[in-house]
């Protein structure tokens, strides 16, 4: 690069950096703004303690918002993450060898096949909904809700009402077991992230998803395989989705329906408050890493502060909501900033 | 420089008269000086090639521009109309080119968009807009059920549906686009039936066509542009086509200038690298076959809207074809996905640049994301994207020469120079372009015409597909020209001009 397409400090424009910095910075922002209004606010927060605790709590979220993550940045979207971690949790315990109070009528296989069973079933879930996404055509905000509901089928199927607890040794660990010191699930979520973070940056498949995001058409006709590149992170946002499922239950403790509700709300807005993008193209693991601790700390300090429980819901609404309006407004600014003709 | 007019119909004031209109773009005169009058009960041809003004002059009689120069009379009276919707309560109704139709509703329902008749109570009255429809459309000989879904029905048909609404709204003045380029020829001559019994009622039509024979068949007078002037006014009944093409382009054979006439140098022993057999897609392409062969740049010249984008689009795996068969360097080409295509060594270059470029990411990875799969192992390099596209930058002279910046904020030129660079290092067997350098100041077109020819050199089959006659002259070596979907002129070797393109589409 020559000296004069550099701009020289003086000259540098502040203005324009924030511009077309403002998904980036803004969540940050908010992380420090919190993180400093909780630690002066309450004298239990700032401890190292809670702050493992903050960590385990959205390492669960974590997993699921890195399969969101791929999806948002095609600019498709996945609503059946959480119903589909219930099934696939439920799906594991069903191979499990359950104790006789669990009263559920399974069909018990070795741990390590049972994790297999559920790794494949959701990836079947995954290829179904990449199936309906790119050959039938179905808009994924649609299939994905109609996959929320089967999955929400498949729960129901298995455990008819019933509760089951025990589950294979393996992900027992993973689920709830510790690694010198430190909970084995924080370790598998900050690994997941990285990962995730490597694919998207430094692979081919990952320039492929920001490109299918920031432009679908050039894409194509740059002759990217748009389809297999959104089928590819449908299938990646299942089995992450179940993944976490399998670890969740062994993190509870037990496996039963509904259990993963606040889990969809969460992930999305935790890739959303990030920063990434809701039109594709723009965002990453690093948004979604700001975006999960900003609702962790947002959750974790909330209780700190003995706030009025129903005030809380609606207090994580209007971050959701402010998150929102910085998402649109930063694509705008930048849509705006990259016209010249 | 242009004819004095006076109107025509034995002294009684034109209906429409327009008086030394000038128009200008950020300093380029697009219309200088013209005079142009439509009397009652006249049908007015309109013909001139691409940018010669006609559009412009037409937007201001519609009200879409009113900051022009001159004066426009309306029944002797000075009027400007500051919008669209102005010039439509005077009484004056245009029909774009594009069609803008709601495929998903009924006929009736697109020919009665807007203004759908109510019922006493308020609610739409279904049964007169199905009868109203049904009597409209018969008028222009079609015998369609008004409940028929509007997608449901070829093209033609729904054009002809489309011109139907503004012939009906009651319009004095009814300004027709290029109303003919997708119809067959009964349906052609549907509409100038319609047109003609509209004239004898006492409307005025104002009638832009590329297509010459059509603008001569049905117009009683025909007004010549050519850069941004008025040529001529002349009676149809006493011109020919060739009359009409020489005063379009304006010069005998002798005073050409460059781009305007052509030697080409097909070579018939060359090795064909893509043949097109029997190509249909959509009703828009019809049982289509031609060569491309390596070494040589096939031209494809034809007016806009005769299947060229459809014809690259297919080439390139984007829509699926109907029947026929492609076959690349004697093998089938697979063309499921434009990824299939791409693998097997087609590139394309569309016409419009944002349907090709990411303009938020950086110059290196708009360049480089056609070969990514060459330049990376397991992790994509992007030093080595940046040294190619930096080769790129210089040989084709992108300014600035930033590998970095966003391409969003290039211009024009420099845009279409990122989307050419981008299939460079793919060393494409074919290199399909649609209009390369359109929009592009000289020195770009110049860069780019070098590269072409250059890439020719080496032994790539290349097709470029152009409306515009001095593209085509400018980079060919063989000429096919296409209209209504279909080759109907192919020139091999020797001397070709302007006009015989324009004679033959």
């Amino acid at each position: 690069m020559t000296e004069a397409a550099k701009p020289s400090p003086k000259s540098f424009d502040w203005a324009q950096f924030v511009r077309s910095q403002l998904r980036n910075i803004a969540p940050l922002i908010t992380l420090i703004a919190l993180f400093v209004f909780f630690s002066l606010a309450s004298k239990s927060f700032l401890t190292l303690d809670n702050f493992v605790n903050i960590l385990a709590q959205v390492s669960l979220t974590s997993i699921i918002a890195v399969g969101l993550t791929f999806v948002i940045l095609t600019g498709e979207i996945d609503l059946s993450v959480a119903a589909v971690a219930n099934a696939i949790g439920i799906v594991m315990a069903f191979f499990t060898l359950q104790p006789d109070y669990a009263n559920i009528q399974n069909v018990p296989v070795p741990g390590l096949v049972a994790v297999v069973f559920a790794l494949a079933a959701c990836g079947a879930l995954g290829l179904i909904t990449a199936f309906g996404v790119t050959r039938i055509g179905i808009p994924s905000f649609i299939m994905t809700l109609a996959m929320m509901q089967i999955a929400a089928g498949v729960s129901a199927m298995l455990v008819r009402g019933q509760i089951a607890y025990s589950f294979p040794m393996i992900i027992q660990t993973l689920g709830s077991g510790k690694f010198m010191g430190l909970r084995w699930l924080i370790v598998v979520a900050v690994v997941t992230l990285l990962i995730a973070h490597l694919v998207l940056t430094y692979t081919r498949f990952g320039r492929y998803i920001y490109m299918t995001g920031g432009n679908r058409d050039a894409a194509e006709y740059s002759g990217v395989n748009v389809k297999f590149i959104i089928g590819s992170v449908m299938v990646i946002s299942a089995m992450l989705s179940g993944f976490s499922g399998m670890l969740g239950v062994a993190y509870f403790g037990s496996a039963q329906q509904n259990q993963f509700d606040t889990f969809l709300l969460d992930a999305i807005a935790a890739v959303v408050v990030g920063g990434t993008s809701l039109f594709g193209g723009r965002g990453g693991i690093g948004n979604t890493i700001i975006g999960l601790l900003v609702l962790g700390v947002l959750n974790n300090g909330l209780d700190h502060v003995n706030i009025d429980s129903f005030l809380k819901i609606l207090i994580r609404g209007l971050i959701l909501l402010i998150a929102l309006i910085v998402n649109v407004y930063a694509q705008k600014m930048r849509d705006s900033s990259a016209t010249t003709e | 420089m242009t004819t004095p007019v006076t109107s025509s119909e034995g002294g009684h004031p034109p209906l429409l008269d327009l008086k030394s209109v000038s128009k200008s773009f950020g300093g380029v005169a697009a219309l200088r000086d013209v005079d142009f009058s439509l009397a009652k009960g006249e049908i007015h041809g309109l013909v001139g090639e691409n940018g010669a003004g006609k559009s412009t002059m037409m937007k201001i009689i519609a009200g879409v521009h009113h900051d022009f120069e001159g004066q426009m009379l309306l029944d002797g009276r000075e009027v400007r109309f500051r919008s669209p919707r102005q010039s439509l309560a005077a009484g004056i109704g245009m029909v774009h080119q594009e069609l803008s139709v709601v495929p998903d509703l009924t006929v009736a329902e697109n020919v009665f968009l807007g203004s759908q008749p109510l019922t006493a109570t308020g609610a739409i009255d279904w049964a007169r807009m199905d009868k109203d429809a049904r009597a409209q459309i018969a008028s222009l000989g079609l015998d369609i059920d008004p409940r028929t879904r509007m997608g449901s029905l070829p093209v033609g048909i729904q054009q002809l549906i489309e011109l139907s609404r503004v012939l009906f709204s009651g319009a004095r003045i009814i300004i027709l686009d290029e109303p003919t380029s997708a119809l067959s020829p009964p349906e052609v001559e549907r509409l100038f039936k319609a047109l003609r019994q509209l004239r004898d009622e006492g409307r005025s039509l104002i009638f832009i066509s590329h297509f010459l024979e059509d603008v001569l068949a049905i117009s009683d007078r025909v007004t010549i542009f050519r850069n941004g002037r008025k040529v001529a006014t002349a009676n149809a009944a006493a011109t020919t086509k060739d009359g009409l093409i020489s005063q379009m382009i304006g010069r005998g054979a002798s005073e050409l200038s460059a781009g305007e006439s052509a030697e080409l140098t097909g070579n018939a022993s060359k090795r064909v690298m893509l043949a097109a057999q029997g190509v249909s897609q959509g009703g828009i392409l019809k049982d289509l076959s031609f060569d491309a062969r390596a070494g040589e740049i096939l031209g494809v010249y034809g007016f806009m809207g005769c299947g060229q984008i459809e014809l690259a689009r297919c080439l390139f795996g984007k829509l699926p074809l109907d029947s026929g068969t492609v076959q690349l360097d004697g093998k089938p080409l697979p063309l499921a996905s434009t990824a299939a295509a791409r693998k097997a060594g087609i590139a394309y270059v569309p016409e419009n640049r944002r349907m090709m470029l990411f303009r938020t990411e950086p110059v290196y990875k708009n360049v480089s994301i056609a070969i990514l799969e060459r330049i990376h192992r397991l992790l994509v390099k992007p030093q080595a994207e940046r040294d190619i596209a930096k080769t790129h930058i210089a040989d084709l002279q992108i300014r600035p020469p930033n590998a970095e910046m966003e391409v969003g904020q290039l211009s024009g030129g420099n845009q279409q120079k990122v989307a050419l660079a981008k299939w460079l290092t793919h060393k494409p067997k074919v290199l399909i372009l649609s209009e390369p350098t359109r929009g592009m100041d000289v020195g770009a077109k110049q860069d780019v015409i070098r590269i072409v020819k250059a890439l020719r050199d080496q032994g790539v089959a290349i097709i470029v597909l152009s409306t515009e006659p001095e593209t085509i002259l400018t980079l060919a070596d063989r000429v096919v020209v296409m209209k209504r979907g279909r080759v109907v002129k192919a020139f091999e070797t020797g001397h070709v001009e302007k006009g015989d393109l324009l004679a033959a589409a």
